[in-house]
């Protein structure tokens, strides 16, 4: 009789110590995955900052250099694409992330073939317009940089948490997926090549 | 295989002479000026260091200025807000940081400015300012050898613009008169040092049951605020006006915004 009390008693105690744990290790998961989320609007942000600049940096470059005219719609086109490539922010997947970051490098090589152009007009360097907007075009790719590192370090963070045992176990039964990561960017290791 | 040796040890020798060890990885220095290059002398080093503190206190943005000799092998941009995002300059929420790093020139390398504003100062200080203050204010001073003019002025037009003095755009026509808003500023700050010793000298007059003027008379002579231990020499940082000292850090948050330039 006692005995049986016994082993009902820890049963309980069992199922409430798990219960708690899970719903402890829920909350917490959906609180790291709120903050990839967040962390991956500041991306879109600062990419959609880049893209805002994009306008007037072609008004200018073509007031200088009009005839660079490949060069130029290169940009405007590689610019459109990567507006109009969006990430589902609740599927964070390897695919969703290596399509976006491809538009961007996209749009990012577009624009350095852009800045190799201008070097050959000392008018348009000269161009107190142009230097403000070079200089926050560079201030964008660091911001860019500074977020993406940031985006890592929150989905690291979120995958190590329900990677973890006993966590993986309900980060599986929640349906809880490991977020992806933004990588170097391809060749971004070879220096460009200038010709002169 | 004995030179192999002795050029190592040379290599470390230099190394351990010339360079400082890298900021980023070091705790965070609590100090508005760090001079690791030697260019500003001490009393230059004091004034700005015034200032500062007193842009601190009443305005509650942090500006820190640091000289180096060694970027840790980042570049100008990376090794500055990184700085700041590690040392938390500015306020914890407020992101009000600002950081200006320059690499003095040396014979074989380029002269590097930066300014890094923290995220809550980016739309006060956009990139395109920020280069523009690099490029007016400080690197023309900075080709003379003059670094400390080039410091202050670039301190000061960034005071002004993120104290709400005057905008960003106003500063960018050039429409503000260039001569009076510094001289506010400078008549501002010895104000409240003014206005601080002011409240000592009472205090003092208070507890220690003297006229106003003779405490006044008694705490400007001896040149150090009463009232404070012996122990206090030891930890030797100088005095500020009007005995406040600096809080420290605060927790900011720098986004890699900003600009920079050589020379």
């Amino acid at each position: 009789m006692k005995k049986s009390y016994i082993i009902v008693g820890v049963i309980v105690l069992l199922i409430l110590f798990s219960i708690f744990s899970i719903v402890g290790s829920y909350n917490n998961m959906v609180t790291k995955e709120e903050s990839v989320a967040g962390q991956w609007s500041q991306v879109e942000n600062v990419y959609q900052r880049r893209a805002d600049l994009i306008p007037n940096l072609v008004a200018t470059v073509k007031g200088y250099a009009g005839h660079e005219k490949e060069t130029l719609e290169g940009v405007v086109e590689a610019r459109a694409k990567a507006t109009q490539t969006k990430v589902d922010v609740g599927n964070l997947d390897a695919a969703a992330i290596q399509k976006f970051q491809a538009a961007q490098d996209g749009l990012s090589s577009a624009l350095s073939r852009l800045m190799v152009v201008v070097e050959k007009y000392p008018d348009l360097k000269a161009n107190q317009n142009f230097l403000e907007l070079q200089a926050q075009l560079e201030g964008t790719e660091n911001r860019i940089a500074v977020e993406r590192q940031r985006f890592n370090d929150t989905a690291k963070d979120y995958n190590t948490y329900i990677r973890k045992f006993p966590k993986n176990i309900w980060a599986g039964m929640f349906g809880f997926e490991k977020k992806d990561y933004f990588e170097a960017k391809q060749g971004a290791d070879e220096a460009p090549t200038v010709e002169f | 295989m004995k030179k192999i040796l002795s050029f190592i040890i040379f290599i470390n020798l230099i190394a351990f002479t010339k360079a400082q060890d890298c900021l980023l990885e070091q705790p965070p220095v609590q100090d508005l000026v760090q001079d690791y290059a030697n260019i500003l002398s001490e009393s230059e080093e004091q004034e700005l260091r015034q200032a500062l503190l007193a842009f601190n206190d009443s305005v509650s943005n942090q500006i820190l200025i640091v000289t180096v000799t060694d970027l840790c092998g980042y570049d100008k941009a990376e090794f500055t807000y990184t700085l700041g995002q590690n040392w938390g300059v500015g306020q914890d929420g407020k992101d009000n940081g600002i950081v200006v790093m320059v690499k003095p020139k040396e014979i074989d390398g380029r002269g590097e400015a930066f300014i890094a504003p923290g995220y809550g100062l980016e739309g006060a200080l956009p990139d395109a300012i920020a280069k523009r203050i690099v490029e007016n204010e400080m690197i023309p001073s900075f080709k003379n050898q003059d670094y400390y003019e080039g410091i202050a002025n670039a301190v000061v037009t960034i005071m002004e613009i993120t104290g709400g003095e005057y905008t960003a755009d106003e500063y960018a026509k050039g429409s503000f008169k260039k001569m009076i808003f510094p001289l506010l500023i400078v008549i501002l700050m010895f104000g409240l040092v003014f206005f601080i010793k002011f409240k000592q000298a009472r205090r003092y007059a208070h507890t220690n049951n003297l006229g106003f003027w003779a405490a006044w008379a008694l705490l400007n002579s001896s040149g150090r605020s009463h009232g404070g231990s012996w122990s206090n020499f030891s930890s030797g940082s100088g005095s500020f006006g009007g005995g406040s000292s600096f809080g420290g850090f605060g927790g900011g948050s720098f986004g890699g915004g900003g600009a920079g330039g050589s020379w």
